[in-house]
């Protein structure tokens, strides 16, 4: 007689539940996430020639104009959808980080700007600036101190 | 063929971020904050910045790089002001994106409504 | 109203539904049953300013429309049971505030539906109100905000994840004698076997509706071909199948009489639900709008109506807690 599926509830269900299509969100990963780089490539290719900026700076204004386009995309309703099909093809590139503020500024309007917008605006991407942050002041300070003592 | 890289190398790197959803079943927020770290780090050892000179865009518009400019901008800073340069320098090269994302986000506050 | 068995409460003084009220969003007025609700809006904001304000609208206008049916005024009703998703029940706070009638305000997560209901008839049954007035909401806007992300971050949702309902149902109970009966509410204890994953609430809260659907036949001493229709609230299409094993490794088979609302209410071929409708709306609106109106048309004579609710939140899911679940359930029966 087998056993009842409450014993060991947590393996037994795993039958029951629907295994993610790992291999259909790679690829959509990987061509969204790529058309954003390669959208990217071109943008930079456009500030480098055509407003005059450097191979090493033109990477300011790009990141600066997608991040303008994931927010406008995210104003319109449009942002959710494709972050729905393209997971990680949409929420990697820095127009994810945008994305992840302007819908928490958005949604929190309702609060007020300054309790609502302005305190919420960082909700999600607020984990992102601080990991950043600690990890390049601790990988900075192993650096300089191999750069002083080697 | 710098089109082609950066499609492919951005595309890549995306799908190691879906693997880690899918698979691992990291949360997005995880997801972000690990590969800020992978870019920092990948910068520590000199390696980002070979990696940007191979994908361009692909490289660059990854959220990795925002962890590599955190670094540069300290590091740089730190050359000419030692220890303490370390937190001068963080955010000079990453400011035009934070700040980019700050101002955009609340005007679209004030002009979005959300749709659901 | 007695104790039987072991939790559950059947009334013996003869409870009634006097009239129902069901209002939706625009998802729900595009999927199967959308000539069954009595309104809805065109629009997810509900003609409104703001989320919380939609959810309101909705839950206003289904108790106007069950007061408005039943022919009854606002005063005429002795209490008010309601609850809500969200923090404090605010939407259920807020309309007690309009309403101006005794308020009893109940969380059970999507398990509102059946406890306002149990309760209510309860309190009918004893004589301590003549007319009961039981309602519950969802949005989906506003449960998506709360429990999960901003409505418009590009996050990617699994396939087990279930899709909130915006509706609200109302219902209103009395000693008048109409075309269906309440006859027994079995109340739930809450079940927990370790299941985290917020975006499957199917696999946390089957084991709950199963422990009441169980509890109930034993308490009864009843079995499944005795009822037309056993419906749970919102297992969706990964949790509906684990429970009628659950049950089944305890004895009793349901299959032939077993749905669940979340799978009735939304096509999921053809609307982006993943896999099927919840929220407390789920239960009340497919309940109090669709399946009394098959009980009036004949279909069915006994219903088992199995609210199921996980009683979670964003702060225990970030602390690693597994997700403690519930399940009420009420008998319905046509005279």
């Amino acid at each position: 007689m087998e056993g009842k599926l409450k014993d060991n509830y947590k393996n037994e269900i795993k039958k029951y539940q629907p295994k993610p299509k790992v291999f259909l969100n790679c690829i959509r990963a990987f061509i969204v996430g790529g058309l954003i780089c390669l959208l990217g490539e071109v943008i930079t290719k456009m500030f480098i020639g055509y407003f005059g900026f450097t191979e090493k700076n033109a990477g300011n204004p790009t990141i600066a104009t997608l991040v303008l386009l994931s927010t406008l995309l995210t104003g319109i309703g449009v942002y959710d959808k494709i972050g729905q099909y393209a997971g990680a093809g949409s929420a990697v590139p820095v127009t994810g980080f945008a994305n992840s503020m302007a819908s928490a500024a958005i949604e929190h309007r309702s609060e007020g700007l300054v309790l609502g917008v302005a305190t919420n605006m960082f909700k999600l991407a607020g984990s992102v600036i601080v990991f950043g942050v600690v990890s390049a002041y601790i990988v900075g300070l192993i650096r300089y101190a191999y750069r002083v003592f080697f | 063929m710098d089109y082609m890289n950066a499609f492919i190398i951005g595309g890549l790197i995306c799908v190691v971020g879906q693997l880690l959803l899918d698979v691992v079943k990291l949360t997005p927020a995880h997801l972000m904050s690990l590969f800020v770290v992978i870019g920092t780090v990948l910068d520590g050892f000199g390696l980002y910045d070979k990696l940007i000179n191979v994908a361009g865009a692909g490289a660059t518009v990854p959220i990795t790089s925002f962890g590599h400019s955190l670094l540069h901008g300290a590091m740089a800073e730190a050359k000419d002001q030692g220890l303490i340069g370390i937190g001068m320098g963080m955010f000079s090269l990453t400011s035009a994106g934070i700040s980019a994302a700050i101002l955009f986000s609340f005007l679209a506050s004030l002009i979005f409504k959300p749709k659901g | 109203m007695a104790l039987v068995g072991k939790q559950t409460w059947e009334f013996t003084n003869g409870v009634y539904v006097q009239s129902t009220g069901t209002a939706v969003g625009p998802t729900e007025k595009e999927g199967p049953l959308s000539g069954t609700f009595d309104f809805s809006f065109n629009n997810l904001h509900c003609d409104e300013e703001n989320w919380e304000l939609a959810e309101r609208a909705l839950m206003r206008k289904a108790i106007q429309i069950c007061i408005d049916k039943s022919g009854k005024t606002t005063d005429d009703i002795d209490v008010f049971l309601a609850g809500d998703l969200l923090n404090q029940n605010i939407t259920a706070n807020f309309m007690a505030r309009e309403l101006q009638r005794p308020f009893l305000c109940l969380f059970g997560a999507c398990s509102t539906s059946m406890e306002t209901t149990g309760v209510a008839a309860s309190l009918i049954d004893n004589g301590y109100a003549n007319s009961a007035l039981a309602a519950t909401s969802s949005h989906n806007s506003t449960a998506e905000r709360q429990y999960r992300y901003p409505t418009e971050y590009g996050g990617q949702k699994p396939d087990s994840a279930t899709f909130t309902v915006t509706g609200s149902g109302c219902l209103l109970l009395s000693r008048e004698v109409t075309s269906i009966k309440v006859k027994y509410a079995t109340i739930g204890t809450v079940q927990d076997l370790g299941i985290k994953n917020p975006y499957d609430m199917g696999s946390a809260m089957a084991p709950a509706a199963a422990y009441t659907i169980v509890q109930h036949f034993k308490d009864t001493n009843s079995m499944p071909h005795d009822y037309d229709l056993i419906v749970t609230g919102d297992l969706s299409t990964v949790g509906a199948p684990i429970c009628r094993q659950l049950v089944k490794d305890e004895g009793y088979d349901v299959s032939k009489v077993y749905d669940d609302c979340g799978l009735l209410i939304f096509d999921r071929e053809h609307q982006k639900v993943f896999s099927g409708g919840s929220g407390c709306g789920c239960s009340a609106v497919v309940t109090y709008g669709h399946l009394f109106q098959e009980m009036n048309r004949g279909t069915y004579k006994r219903i088992l109506v199995v609210a199921t609710g996980a009683l979670l939140s964003p702060t225990m899911i970030q602390q690693k807690e597994s997700i403690p679940t519930i399940a009420h359930a009420v008998v319905f029966e046509s005279t």
